[in-house]
């Protein structure tokens, strides 16, 4: 048997595959045990009323994004972009509110 | 078929051996490969996992919050609030909010100070419950150890300790100290006639959009945010496509786009020639491409097994140490949350057509080039 370079390479293929595979069986398996802390956590949302994960603490809008003012992402200072690198991956929130003007309440509701 | 794959393998020993010849530069090749998907994938798994996380915990979020707003900013919410919106029908019940924040100067952390709905979570008077990462920022030691506070200079306000709550919820919890509405309302100094806001819980999920109407008219200065609006801002906040990746890897992406065009694309004189040679010693125009086509393969596919199985690893096994401080920004207070591992299968569809059908397009276009020309041309 001649010493081909596919060998080698092939084998590391197959082990890399394997590799990608156990990752998947992984996440599988460990599922029922990340369910049941996802559930406590979700109890604990529950019974203190929270609306907001932790992940940022460092400013009202980064901590509470779903509370945050309107627009709070730009509001202090018109030539700061952000104050915090959070602020990178908090964007403004997704309800600006209605935003109709009318004179009257069935012109608004049109 | 036994015919096709010995051809097949025959082409791959060669191409091997070609690669193997220019050794240095086609393993660094490999290896920046191998860091972008590493970077994407591990962005990519990330926010899967943290959307999923979002979604299932956030799930028991309040169903409906009524802030008060003032001048554009969010202001405390009267208590005859509470009243008004509890008239309306269809709603189930009415519970007003107390949550503010406390920047504590001794650790420099910003914490949520909540008054906890549920009163089998409320603690005693001058107690605390406290999030997994406030007796980390304190350094409380020992177990008993008493929570000071110092609201300005001159003040220390002691609670003892009742609980601290387990890390397997830090993602929601970890800069939490609840505290019942008395200390809550003394602690802060406010009156006992307003919230922070209002949670409304409805009977029948569709009337949320009724009942919203009909609030809004009972307190026209109010804003409403209803629970698939919450959720709606994490999935925005998580979506690969905005937040985490572009910031992580748009740069690391594009620069590498550049660098891989510029390899695959541009044909070295000395490939031309090799092609030349090949083209002259009888090699069809179809085995060159084949050839080029497994070189191709074997780079990208290659790179995106590595890459990804390195960002699975990275990801949940490791729990993203790389990604730790870009999130943590400033902040004292980090929540150390293990992620669910979740695989999305259309994502790592798509992130194995972005890296690798693009890497073989650019690297067949100018082949096709070459091996159709004339050899002689091309040795000269």
């Amino acid at each position: 048997m001649s010493r081909r370079p596919t060998g080698p390479v092939f084998a590391g293929f197959g082990g890399l595959a394997l590799l990608f595979v156990a990752a998947g069986l992984h996440a599988a398996l460990s599922t029922p045990g990340h369910a049941e802390r996802m559930a406590a956590s979700a109890q604990l949302v529950g019974q203190v009323g929270l609306t907001d994960l932790a992940l940022f603490t460092e400013a009202r809008y980064a901590r509470h994004p779903a509370m945050a003012d309107l627009h709070t992402a730009f509001q202090d200072n018109p030539m700061s972009f952000e104050h915090f690198p959070s602020g990178t991956f908090v964007p403004v929130t997704e309800d600006l509110g209605r935003g109709r003007l009318g004179f009257s309440e069935a012109e608004v509701s049109q | 078929m036994k015919r096709w794959w010995r051809r097949q393998r025959a082409l791959a020993d060669f191409t091997l051996a070609a690669l193997g010849r220019r050794r240095t530069k086609n393993l660094s090749l490999i290896a920046v490969f191998s860091l972008v998907v590493f970077v994407v994938a591990s962005a990519m798994l990330f926010s899967a996992a943290l959307k999923r996380e979002a979604d299932a915990v956030l799930e028991s979020a309040p169903e409906l919050i009524v802030q008060k707003m003032v001048m554009g900013r969010h202001e405390m919410i009267e208590a005859s609030a509470v009243e008004v919106l509890a008239d309306i029908r269809g709603v189930m019940g009415v519970k007003g909010r107390l949550w503010g924040y406390f920047y504590d100067a001794s650790s420099g952390a910003n914490y949520t100070f909540m008054v906890p709905e549920d009163p089998a979570l409320t603690p005693g008077p001058g107690e605390v419950i406290l999030g997994e990462a406030v007796p980390r920022a304190r350094n409380l030691g020992w177990e008993g150890a008493p929570l000071f506070l110092s609201r300005r200079s001159g003040d220390l306000v002691k609670f003892e300790v009742a609980q601290v709550l387990s890390s397997d919820s830090a993602l929601v919890s970890a800069d939490l100290v609840l505290v019942n509405e008395a200390d809550f309302r003394s602690f802060f100094e406010i009156g006992a006639d307003v919230f922070t806001d209002i949670s409304v819980t409805i009977r029948n999920e569709r009337e949320i959009d009724t009942i919203m109407t009909k609030a809004e008219k009972l307190l026209p200065a109010a804003r409403f945010i209803t629970r698939a609006e919450i959720t709606r801002t994490y999935q925005k906040l998580f979506s690969w496509r905005e937040g985490l990746l572009v910031a992580l890897a748009g740069a690391a992406i594009l620069a590498f786009a550049i660098f891989a065009a510029e390899k695959a694309s541009g044909l070295s004189a000395e490939e031309a020639r090799e092609i030349g040679v090949l083209k002259a010693i009888g090699w069809d125009t179809r085995d060159v491409i084949a050839m080029k086509l497994w070189e191709g393969a074997l780079v990208s596919v290659g790179a995106f097994l590595i890459g990804t199985v390195l960002a699975y690893g990275h990801v949940f096994l490791m729990g993203a140490p790389l990604f730790a401080p870009v999130l943590k920004g400033w902040s004292v207070i980090y929540p150390e949350f293990h992620l669910a591992p979740y695989v999305d299968g259309l994502q790592l569809s798509t992130l194995f057509l972005i890296t690798v059908v693009p890497y073989m397009a650019a690297t067949l276009v100018p082949i096709w080039r070459a091996a159709s020309a004339d050899p002689d041309r091309i040795m000269r």
